[in-house]
């Protein structure tokens, strides 16, 4: 180990020590069967959780022995070794519950997105962190999207929308390095109008831009945007709500329709509309204060609600540990991304620091998506609570993810 | 700013979340009462599924009502074995695995344990039934067969399987599924949409009204009525004709690609596949792996098409201009080529021009038409290439894109396949070594139905519509540009003139001269196709195909048509009859060549397809 080492940040640790504890007390729970056998049994999918677990604990021994240099020196093989392993689902991928994006060796399935995702981080940290790159000039800014775009456009048709979603969390390092605001409020809007030209059509959207775009120009004098600006943005908004609408309706077939539908929630599931969502909103209103207790739920032992053990485990702790329970999952979440991001803050090489804003970027996206869809303010999109969800690939990514900052941060002094 | 904007976002979705929790939790008291009651029935009501009408509006299938025994595990109270079995006329043996399989697919989610049971068993069993807790009788609505033809078209109607519960969410157990034919290929048509009902439950399992004033449920859409473009009487004439042969019959209306009937035998009866002997029925018909019942030839099968092939290629040295229509070829009954070898033909008048020359079936006349096509061009990889593009171009060797969920390809070499056949460029290889495709032998592999399609682009003078089977959906004409938009060959129409002479000559003077249909003029081309199969790894020859393809009437084509029948012999033995009196039933109702249909009736194939399953040694062609 170097001399400069300045230790590990042992509160980090602790709050992914607590929230992997909780996670699996929260699966054991929803996994319980009639017959409890030993907490490590392997055909339980709780006892293969904990064995999951465990490996991670030894994992993440081998993770802060490996010195720093070598993530930063091998970032571009991993990646590359991660683009060929999600394009290789489209020959051996195995299709479980309707998305190819798993691979079966020996009776264990892996999912090769979810590691996907550390891999494009350090490979975004090694562009943005190498002294030719700068992040304002044109020709850079398309080499960087094409980094993050990559991964997330070979995802998407498997269909792992979700997966793919998570890679908009990239723009948080980029905007944090000097990337132009208007990128991300272009995004955004752009996200919007889709969605609300999907949700209330092309007209009412077209008012809504018109009725905005009216207030920006009385309101702000000073820095009033010039009119004609103005007048190509309201165009262009308009004209994008309508071809929006039209692609939509004439070009995508129904199985495409229907796939965006689903996303946006207008057929949200298969038993009808509305039933994980509602499934879910029961179990953890009917938590009240203190919950009903350990493996005291009633709709968490009915298995009411679909996949409760993997993107829905956050209804269990609703139900059993009521508001309690899940206000102290959302502040130590709260607390655990602040925290990264005063580590990200305090590095000093600018490696460092993308690859922390990117892992705080990959957690909070992973956490707004899945808190959201379970307590019903956000149509379903698959995707788990890091470190919470039941599934060997995701917590081995996020323990991944999570400790290669660590060691990078405990290694900060060496690197200027 | 940019420091900033993370750390807000993170906080103002944390405070969000917690006001939202904090609202589910403990402001909204609706959750923790429905919890408190607990379970939500969820009941599914069943649409009828689309009726199927042919295309003079003659109804095909219908529905009949079928109910099923369904059990809930979790639900079930210990019963009396001896007397339930007695009742469901089952084994206690078969009750306790179907319970336990149904428990390992849920413990609460309803499984069937007695599948289609019809009105006469469930009135019985109604009152019965209600004295065994956890099962409970659901209707659903299953196929009633109005004719006892097509069922290659028709397809059918099964339970779905796990596979397709966990790839498509809309299908719960126990659920019916189109298999095959248009039930498989026009499924989410027929089937409609089913209801939901979300029905509260209180603790004690009882019904206490719509979960959330039924703002959740929804109503059941019925599925669509379907017209087919087949002509049943067309159709059930075909297969009283195919009976104790093997083969198919395609027949198409040239002007608009319908299907007026898509004939495979040996076939079986559509009903056999509905109600409680569905599945001894199945089993008994998919193991049958010598005749193949449920393997549907007209689309499946690729067979070497034989002489009506030789069109083609007239059409290709036309469009070429490597031949003209007065250029003739002597015939020495047979072909000579390269080292000795001899391609042979029969005994007719010599030398022939094209017309004749289609009329006769010369061989010799198409060896020579096929090389000089192949030697046109500086070698014979542009050769054998250009000429393969032309066949392509009436959609052979490659997926022709009918509406049906099955079909072949069919097989046309190009240039590659001779030159990893013969390893070029260490060996060479030239026209003549690909000399069997002049008269359709060898390499070429096509499927009725393509057949069929090129038959029809003839009659049009070179164009089609691919082939297709739906004709209105509830009374709308169909859209979908695949069928609706015409196809255009390669070769010009005035080209099609002296082959379509020719075919016409097949019936006045050539190899058809004695099927003519009084009143109607037929174009036609006779087909006799050299065939080996293998018997235990041994490649024995068996006896010849018969083949045929005609459309008629010559100057405006009704109806095209295909025919092959397995080890027929020849052309003009059993598929030119067939031919004939398809053409005849179709276009005038009535048949006059009666003596032709006598024939085909009273002759049967069965014993020659015995013959190579009987291990004994055979003859062929007698």
């Amino acid at each position: 180990m170097l001399k400069s080492s300045v230790g590990f940040d042992w509160i980090t640790i602790l709050i992914y020590l607590i929230l992997v504890s909780f996670g699996w007390i929260n699966i054991y729970s929803a996994s319980l069967g009639d017959n409890p056998s030993s907490i490590f049994d392997f055909s339980e999918v709780y006892g293969k959780q904990a064995v999951w677990i465990l490996l991670s604990f030894a994992m993440i021994v081998v993770l802060l022995s490996i010195e720093a240099r070598f993530y930063m020196r091998f970032s571009s093989v991993i990646y590359i070794i991660s683009l060929i392993s999600i394009l290789g689902l489209f020959i051996f991928g195995k299709t479980i519950n309707g998305a190819t994006s798993w691979y079966v060796i020996g009776g264990i399935s892996v999912q090769p997105a979810e590691f996907a995702k550390v891999a494009t981080a350090l490979a975004l940290a090694k562009y943005l962190g190498d002294i030719q790159t700068i992040i304002k000039d044109f020709s850079n800014q398309v080499k960087a999207f094409l980094i993050i775009a990559l991964p997330a456009l070979i995802i998407l048709p498997q269909p792992d929308a979700g997966s793919a979603m998570v890679y908009s969390a990239f723009l948080f390092p980029l905007y944090r390095e000097g990337l132009s605001g208007i990128y991300l409020a272009t995004g955004f809007t752009a996200i919007a109008i889709f969605v609300f030209t999907l949700l209330f059509g092309p007209l009412y959207v077209a008012i809504a831009v018109g009725i905005i775009s009216l207030l920006i120009s009385f309101q702000k004098r000073r820095n009033r945007p010039h009119f004609l600006f103005l007048f190509i943005g309201i165009c262009t908004a308009i004209g994008y709500s309508y071809s929006v609408d039209y692609i939509f309706e004439n070009v995508f077939e129904q199985r495409h329709r229907d796939r965006f539908n689903i996303v946006l929630g207008q057929e949200v599931d298969p038993r009808g509309i509305g039933y994980n969502t509602n499934q879910s909103e029961i179990a953890i209103g009917s938590g009240g204060w203190l919950g009903k207790g350990w493996t005291e739920g009633t709709q968490t032992k009915g298995q009411f609600v679909p996949e409760q053990h993997t993107d829905y485990i956050f209804s269990t702790v609703g139900e059993e540990w009521g508001f309690l329970g899940t206000s102290l999952v959302i502040l130590l979440f709260v607390l655990l991304m602040l925290r990264l991001l005063f580590l990200a803050e305090r590095q000093k090489s600018m490696f460092h620091r993308v690859y922390g804003y990117s892992v705080v970027g990959i957690i909070f996206l992973h956490f707004l998506v899945n808190i959201a869809m379970v307590i019903g303010i956000f149509p379903t999109v698959g995707i788990p609570l890091p470190f919470f969800s039941y599934g060997g690939s995701g917590l081995w990514s996020f323990t991944i993810l999570l400790f290669i900052f660590i060691k990078l941060d405990a290694e900060r002094m060496s690197y200027w | 700013m940019r420091t900033l904007l993370l750390y807000i976002i993170i906080l103002i979705t944390g405070v969000v979340f917690l006001g939202r929790l904090f609202y589910l939790q403990v402001i909204d008291e609706s959750f923790a009462r429905l919890s408190e009651d607990n379970a939500i029935k969820v009941v599914y009501d069943y649409p009828q599924r689309g009726y199927v009408f042919d295309r003079n509006g003659e109804l095909l299938v219908s529905n009949q009502p079928s109910y099923d025994v369904m059990a809930i595990p979790r639900n079930v109270k210990a019963f009396d074995t001896a007397e339930i079995c007695r009742i469901l006329m089952i084994t206690p043996k078969e009750l306790i695995s179907r319970l336990d399989k149904a428990k390992i697919y849920s413990p609460r989610l309803p499984s069937i344990i007695v599948p289609q049971l019809n009105k006469s068993e469930y009135a019985y069993l109604q009152e019965k039934m209600r004295n065994y807790t956890g099962f409970y009788i659901q209707k659903r609505s299953l196929r009633d067969y109005q004719t006892h033809n097509g069922s290659n078209i028709l397809g059918y109607i099964a339970e779905v399987n796990k596979k397709i519960i966990d790839n498509n969410p809309y299908y719960i157990s126990g659920d019916l599924i189109g298999k095959q034919g248009i039930e498989g290929q026009y499924e989410e048509l027929l089937r409609g949409v089913k209801g939901v009902k979300y029905i509260q439950k209180d603790r004690f399992n009882r019904d206490i009204g719509a979960f959330k004033g039924g703002i959740y449920d929804t109503l059941p859409k019925k599925g669509k009525d379907i017209t087919l473009t087949i002509d049943a009487v067309l159709q059930a004439y075909g297969e009283k004709l195919m009976e104790n042969k093997w083969g198919g019959i395609v027949a198409i209306e040239p002007a608009t690609g319908e299907i007026l009937s898509l004939v495979t035998a040996p076939s079986y009866d559509p009903a056999l596949l509905v109600g409680r002997q569905r599945s001894a029925n199945f089993t008994k018909l998919y193991y049958d792996t010598i005749s193949r019942p449920l393997y549907d030839r007209g689309l499946l099968a690729e067979y070497p098409p034989g002489s009506p092939f030789k069109t083609m290629n007239a059409l290709i040295a036309l469009q070429e201009g490597v031949v003209t229509t007065e250029d003739q070829f002597y015939c020495n009954q047979g072909y000579t080529y390269g080292r000795g070898r001899k391609m042979g033909c029969h005994r007719h008048p010599t030398p022939l021009a094209m017309i004749p020359g289609i009329a006769q079936s010369c061989n010799a006349y198409f060896a020579n038409v096929y090389r000089r096509i192949i030697e046109k061009y500086p070698s014979p990889q542009q050769g054998m290439d250009a000429w393969a593009n032309h066949v392509k171009s009436f959609g052979l060797g490659e997926f022709l894109g009918t509406d049906l969920p099955t079909g072949k390809s069919g097989k046309i070499p190009t240039a590659n396949y001779y030159n990893k056949i013969y390893d070029y460029p260490t060996y060479k290889w030239y026209s003549t070594a690909t000399l069997s495709n002049a008269i359709g032998q060898g390499e070429v592999l096509m499927t009725p139905i393509q057949l069929a399609n090129m038959t029809a682009a003839i009659s049009n003078k070179g164009w089609f519509y691919t082939p297709h089977i739906l004709k209105e959906i509830e009374g709308q004409k169909i859209k979908d540009k695949e069928y609706t938009k015409k196809k255009y060959t390669t070769i010009d129409a005035k080209n099609f003139e002296p082959v379509i002479e020719g075919m016409h000559q097949v019936y006045k003077s050539g190899t058809a001269s004695s099927l003519g249909i009084p009143g109607i003029e037929i174009a036609g081309k006779t087909g006799t196709a050299e065939n080996f199969i293998k018997i235990g790894g041994k490649r024995v020859q068996l006896t010849d195909h018969s083949i045929f393809i005609a459309f008629a009437p010559v100057d405006n084509p009704k109806i095209a048509i295909a025919v092959f029948v397995e080890n027929g012999y020849w052309g003009g033995r059993y598929a030119g009859r067939i031919a004939g009196l398809m053409i005849e039933k179709y276009l005038k109702g009535t048949i006059t060549r009666t003596d032709m249909e006598t024939w085909i009736l009273t002759h049967s194939l069965e014993e020659e397809y015995k013959k190579p399953y009987s291990g004994e040694p055979f003859r062929i062609n007698q």
